[in-house]
């Protein structure tokens, strides 16, 4: 058997293999042993794949939130998720709640995490890292969306803060700062926007001026993820105001919790992620020791652009994630829910939406593992990123309204998952790169 | 001394079981599966033992599938040291027996000589509650099943087992080696981090055939028909 098998895999030709994997049912028995190809668009050498090694994509299993799905992963990716997944369940929702009232979570979260291995998981091993790839980070991202507990950063602390250290750090940033975040004892922030300027990043005021071989830093910031807790925080600020353009006169400094002239203005009061310690902080005078500027001095603005990309791709692969949340949590609750003698899932308005709703998921789903598996390899391109980030926001925002709308006046209600989903959604479309600023990047490369 | 724990790959306890359309057995294509919730408990017990460095060496065991595996390198990621996986694409919720998994953990005691055999006390399919037991008469060792809390002497010649019984617990005191089974009081499992995943990409599994121990996993008992429990009457008024 196993020699015809082997005759047969070199007989039938990729494109014969494609049909017939295309022609067989969608109920395809896990034990039988029919042959496959997978079709590689990368050169690599075929290999008889069989059907026990399938990985179902997520419009084919009964929940899109199921683990073992999603060829991008792994068996070893399903372990981590099924940690992840529990962590989340049992150290964060149950405090959520109250953390929301707070306006932040609380230190221990953050030292757990930091115990049970989950944060700076794409950070180098040498570095301080956990050192696993980059589809591992987004098991974390896609589990805080699936948990829907918006407060903590870790994302932001993780794949955002720590890769500017590790990628500009020198040894002894990299050495003072790495190990700390990764144990959660450290809580790591980025400061670029400020009340005058966002999209508009070359608009920046804040200001470092040289004072020998230090720097004395002067401005304000606003709307800082972590702002409020962060230990470390890598601000944003013009050190050139001669340079023939701004993008050519911004550097970034690394300034700690406790320098004198730095202060933390106050917790923001947003209308969701209400257990997020988004803050605005203010610099008066803040003396900075030459060890503070993080890289090269006037190259921030460089630095900026090449690192966006992967926040962009977080904010689309949270979104999809939020998506697939809030569709199962929204189907789970039209087939208990009762209206006119029946389930409100028996009506047909209702499953044509879900029907929708599926589908626009599970295509986004599509093009963000590619997205994922392409950045894993480093080949994630700028634009890409901003495609993924704008279109994925967009139908998280309509997947919210709609999920909303099928609960009914519950969905109004706060203690309801869906309504606190429904306003962490009304964000993302609008940090990272507004919406419409990633439309001006792509389009400059379709009509250049 | 050495621990041997079994690990068994089941449905996953979430899950609504279906039967198949032919009535032959429980659904198990595309349905998420996982270790036996006991299994774990199991293997948590024997990784806090070479914490306490009572243990100097977890083996995870298996008997099923190749996806098998997966069950035995969450073991590994748990902190298990080494894996063996017996093959087989018999069903291991029906096909495979308790006795005949006893007879070649039997026959693995007597290869790796551990100093105590940790077990779940049952597996949530079959739910038969019969392969630690079995195993201790076919290797005439002491059992201690149910077991709430164990403690290995100091001189690690004797354990103190504490067992859940219908009438509140039992302490037992046996020699070792023995066989003990786990309860679901005995510990909370912890988390396979991910630092710890990556390690255990580096630890080997052994692949064996029942057959290299001198067993035959065929069954001696023949499944007529699965069932759903019949649905439930109204109760008289």
């Amino acid at each position: 058997m196993a020699a015809l098998r082997t005759v047969l895999s070199r007989v039938v030709s990729r494109h014969t293999a494609a049909i017939l994997a295309a022609s067989s049912s969608c109920r395809l028995p896990v034990s039988s042993s029919v042959l496959l190809h997978r079709c590689r668009s990368t050169g690599a050498p075929d290999e008889d794949v069989t059907l026990e090694f399938f990985r179902p994509e997520t419009s084919s299993v009964p929940s899109l939130m199921d683990i073992g799905t999603r060829r991008i992963f792994t068996e070893d990716h399903d372990i981590f998720r099924t940690s992840a997944r529990r962590f989340w369940a049992e150290e964060v929702v149950p405090h959520h709640a109250k953390w929301e009232k707070e306006g932040q979570v609380s230190r221990e979260v953050w030292l757990k995490a930091g115990e049970q291995g989950l944060l700076g998981v794409n950070t180098a091993e040498e570095l301080g890292g956990i050192g696993a790839d980059l589809l591992s980070a987004a098991i974390g991202w896609e589990e805080q969306s699936y948990s829907n507990c918006s407060g903590p950063g870790f994302a932001l602390h993780s794949d955002i803060v720590m890769p500017y250290i590790a990628k500009y750090g020198s040894p002894g940033q990299q050495e003072k700062y790495l190990p700390d975040m990764t144990a959660g004892r450290k809580i790591g922030a980025i400061a670029m926007t400020e009340p005058g300027a966002g999209s508009d990043l070359q608009g920046v005021r804040t200001n470092a001026k040289k004072d020998g071989e230090d720097w004395i830093l002067n401005g304000s910031k606003v709307f800082i993820t972590n702002g409020w807790m962060a230990d470390v925080i890598i601000v944003v600020a013009i050190t050139n105001t001669q340079a023939k353009s701004a993008a050519h006169g911004i550097s970034l400094f690394l300034v700690e919790e406790g320098m004198p002239g730095f202060k933390k203005g106050r917790k923001l009061e947003k209308i969701g992620m209400k257990a997020q310690d988004t803050a605005e902080l203010f610099f008066d005078d803040v003396h900075l020791p030459a060890s503070a500027l993080l890289g090269q001095e006037n190259k921030g603005f460089i630095y900026l652009m090449q690192e966006l990309p992967q926040e962009r791709l977080i904010i689309a692969d949270m979104a999809i994630a939020s998506s697939e949340f809030m569709f199962e949590e929204t189907r789970n609750y039209v087939k208990e829910r009762k209206a006119f003698g029946k389930t409100v899932s028996r009506l047909q308005t209702i499953q044509h939406k879900l029907a929708e709703m599926k589908t626009d998921i599970c295509v986004g789903r599509a093009f963000l593992d590619q997205c994922l598996e392409l950045h894993n390899q480093g080949r994630l391109d700028s634009n890409t990123a901003s495609m993924a980030k704008f279109w994925a926001s967009d139908l998280q925002n309509r997947v919210a309204t709609q999920c909303l709308q099928m609960h009914g006046g519950w969905g109004y209600m706060w203690e309801y998952p869906i309504a606190k989903a429904f306003v962490d959604s009304r964000v993302q479309p609008i940090y990272g790169g507004s919406n419409e600023i990633t439309k001006e990047l792509i389009a400059r490369h379709i009509v250049s | 001394m050495k621990v041997l724990v079994g690990v068994k790959r089941v449905v996953d306890y979430a899950v609504k079981i279906r039967i198949k359309a032919d009535k032959s057995a429980v659904e198990t294509a595309s349905v998420k599966m996982s270790m036996n919730p006991f299994c774990e408990i199991a293997v948590e017990e024997a990784v806090r033992m070479k914490e306490k460095k009572i243990a100097d060496e977890v083996i995870a065991v298996s008997i099923g599938p190749k996806q098998a595996q997966e069950t035995i390198r969450t073991a590994l990621a748990m902190g298990a040291d080494r894996g063996v996986h017996i093959t087989t694409d018999a069903r291991t919720d029906q096909e495979v027996q308790p006795l005949a998994v006893a007879k070649v953990l039997a026959a693995l005691v007597e290869q790796e000589q551990p100093g105590m055999v940790v077990l779940g006390k049952q597996a949530i399919d079959d739910d038969s509650n019969q392969t630690g037991q079995m195993l201790a008469g076919l290797l005439d060792w002491p059992q201690a099943t149910f077991a709430n809390e164990v403690t290995v002497a100091d001189d690690k010649a004797s354990v103190q087992v504490v067992r859940e019984i219908d009438g509140g617990l039992q302490t037992l005191s046996a020699p070792l080696p023995a066989v003990v089974t786990a309860d679901l009081r005995l510990n909370q499992p912890r988390y396979a981090t991910l630092p710890n995943i990556m390690k255990a990409k580096k630890k080997k599994i052994a692949k064996h055939k029942a057959a290299d121990f001198g067993v035959d996993l065929a069954s001696t008992v023949e499944v007529v028909s699965v069932e759903d429990p019949p649905v439930r009457q109204a109760g008289q008024k």
